[in-house]
């Protein structure tokens, strides 16, 4: 699905990522955790293609193609998507009809004609329920307005509608409450196929536990400094972040 | 500097008398005034505060050098009626009695200036000041054959009424189309007012409204502006509210090579409300400024506007905004606000709130934002796999939307998204 080889990536100058390898294959689920300022959201800034960051160093390889020579939407038409931890919102743009544009630009990249208005409502009726999104927000401003809560399910929302091949799930549990959690979480678990992969970058171990992950990495200075299966997470999570900056103080610095 | 002032102003004096009659509906005094002033004042510089960033004289001498005055025939472009509303056609300034609809709505008069009687005349004067600014007594000097449109009291009309100003000359021309809207007691219009080109030749047009609401009475008025590369225009309102007066005017600007607006609104009765909106949208070396007055007379009114900008190319945008309140009008609510996009580096937009303030218990305020599209959304679109064009048009189309959607007559907003071709 994705190789990440060797990637370095700087903002203003700054080097945030020193050398990323990873490789997630179709069907699996991987999460990247990682105390503040590890590199996590700029990893998935770069991966979807955020202006503000130069990548200097390294290469991605999605599907076959070398992801980092796309323009953001190409990549999205390839197939990534990427949960925004702050999703943005957009006054006058209404969340529907910028919806049914990104799908239609989608199917047009490969070569499909416009969905039907009707299939579109259906489609969009059955993934609502499936977030439990109330359906006057989809009427509204693109997530002007919405509680945190609605926000991120509007963006589990919006990848149901899309299909992606793999999504990024940026500390999509950031600002939830336990319910919203759930929700978010049977969302993610029922959208779960053999052919697509996640990405879930999150700081706590709580997500986890209701998205199951096949390997779990540890970012920490812009390097992946340990990786292992789901275990490392509790492992984590007892014993803190602090044990990993220990012990790898030395060599990242 | 005062010769130099004249010299243009004496100028077109001396090329238009030659062409033009005898305006015979405007009282004497009014026209002598309105030559003195010319002379005396001359037409205003960039030293003229209140044309700083339109100096109108300048671009008359670069772009008219000699107004020959030869109109042409116009075929009116059946496009430009719209469905559901009745058509009135004024042609180079006059009013063409031929190309507008036979009205027969009840309560409704329309009449050219020189049907009105002696006591009617009277009104064409009452509300724009000639010694106060160069294009109104221009247009008082050399006044087209306009209109007194009138609803009588208790009149709602149903229907709008869109009023083609079309403009059609050989080489240069100068134009002065007038008129004069009455909305009596306890009436309610819809206006929609709209200038186009059929010209080959240029056209400085200097349009002057005056706009009378009584008691109780409520008007909604459109400004269209579309007069191609060619129109040059310097648009006046002069508007007077009376009594729980309601006016509320939405002004879209599509293009023009020189647009300067002044709307001047005078609130003189209690518990009345006025709205100016607009929007412009300018490209190439175009010039647009729009400049309005809230002057609050007396208490217990409310003003609000919203004046939005899309500044490409070279081209510069202007919002002036005076709000005046007088020492009698406690208990006022005057807002106002100001958004621009640039969406050039060598595109400019100067906006300056005025507030004059002479009473102590009003609630006045002014905003203004200036950027360019906003980076965040751009970006959150594409991730969803917009393009970079179409996400673009989708921030445009929001933008101008919140100014846009208060437009009510379907047909109209039609012609405007359409015109706009954001989409």
């Amino acid at each position: 699905m994705i190789t990440i080889k060797n990637l370095h990536a700087s903002v203003d100058g700054k080097e945030i990522l020193r050398g990323i390898n990873l490789e997630v294959k179709a069907g699996e689920i991987h999460a990247i955790m990682g105390p503040n300022g590890s590199g996590k959201s700029t990893l998935s800034s770069v991966l979807a293609g955020k202006e503000d960051y130069e990548v200097t160093e390294g290469e991605v390889i999605f599907n076959g193609k070398n992801l980092l020579e796309m323009a953001p939407d190409v990549r999205a038409k390839e197939g990534l998507f990427l949960a925004f931890q702050y999703p943005v919102e957009i006054p006058g743009v209404s969340n529907i009809n910028f919806l049914k544009t990104a799908l239609n630009e989608k199917r047009a990249y490969e070569g499909k004609e416009p969905i039907e208005a009707k299939n579109f409502l259906a489609l969009v009726k059955e993934k609502q329920k499936l977030v439990e999104l109330d359906g006057k927000l989809a009427n509204r401003s693109v997530n002007e307005g919405f509680s945190g809560g609605e926000k991120k399910r509007n963006e589990i929302f919006q990848m149901a509608v899309l299909d992606p091949k793999l999504a990024i799930l940026d500390e999509t549990d950031s600002g939830l409450d336990i319910d919203a959690l759930r929700i978010v979480a049977n969302g993610v678990n029922s959208l779960k196929t053999k052919e697509n992969s996640y990405i879930v970058i999150t700081h706590y171990q709580r997500l986890l536990d209701h998205i199951i992950p096949d390997f779990v990495h540890i970012l920490y200075n812009g390097r992946i400094v340990k990786s292992g299966t789901k275990e490392l997470a509790l492992e984590l999570e007892a014993k803190g972040y602090d044990e990993i900056k220990k012990e790898f103080e030395k060599e990242s610095v | 500097m005062i010769a130099e002032k004249t010299n243009t102003a004496q100028q077109i004096i001396d090329a238009i008398s030659s062409t033009a009659g005898k305006v015979n509906f405007i009282n004497d005094q009014a026209l002598t005034d309105a030559l003195l002033y010319l002379e005396n004042k001359g037409i205003p510089t960039n030293k003229h505060e209140d044309y700083k960033y339109c100096n109108v004289d300048a671009i008359l001498k670069k772009e008219f050098k000699n107004f020959s005055q030869k109109f042409k025939d116009v075929n009116l472009d059946e496009d430009l009626r719209l469905a559901d509303t009745v058509t009135l056609v004024v042609v180079n300034g006059n009013y063409s009695e031929v190309l507008s609809d036979k009205v027969i709505l009840k309560g409704l008069h329309i009449n050219s200036f020189n049907q009105l009687n002696e006591n009617g005349k009277d009104i064409i004067t009452s509300q724009a000041d000639v010694k106060k600014d160069a294009f109104i007594a221009l247009n008082t000097a050399f006044s087209g054959q306009g209109f007194h449109l009138q609803v009588e009291k208790n009149t709602q009309l149903q229907i709008p009424i869109h009023i083609i100003y079309v403009s059609s000359c050989e080489g240069e021309a100068l134009i002065n189309p007038r008129n004069i809207i009455e909305i009596g007691q306890n009436a309610e219009a819809t206006l929609i007012e709209h200038y186009v080109t059929a010209q080959n030749g240029k056209v400085f047009s200097n349009f002057l409204s005056e706009k009378l609401i009584h008691e109780n009475a409520r008007l909604i008025s459109y400004t269209i502006q579309d007069e191609g590369d060619k129109g040059f225009s310097v648009n006046t309102n002069q508007v007077k509210l009376e009594k729980a007066a309601h006016y509320d005017n939405t002004t879209i600007i599509l293009s023009g090579q020189l647009t300067r607006n002044n709307h001047n609104v005078v609130i003189s009765g209690e518990n009345s409300e006025a709205h100016l909106n607009g929007l412009f949208v300018t490209d190439n070396t175009q010039l647009v400024d729009n400049h309005t007055l809230m002057d609050h007379q007396v208490p217990h009114c409310q003003s609000n506007e919203l004046y939005k900008g899309i500044i490409k190319g070279k081209s510069t945008g202007v919002f002036n905004g005076k709000i005046f309140v007088r020492k009698d009008a406690q208990k006022t609510n005057a807002y106002q606000s100001s958004k621009n996009i640039l969406l050039s580096d060598d595109a400019s937009i100067n906006t300056k709130p005025e507030l004059e303030i002479y009473a102590d218990d009003v609630k006045c305020s002014h905003g203004t934002s200036t950027g360019k599209i906003d980076e965040s959304a751009m970006f959150y679109l594409n991730a969803r796999g917009i393009s970079p064009d179409a996400a673009k048009i989708m921030l445009l189309n929001a933008f101008a939307g919140e100014v846009i959607d208060k437009i009510i007559p379907e047909s109209l907003k039609e012609l405007v998204q359409k015109k706009l071709g954001f989409k």
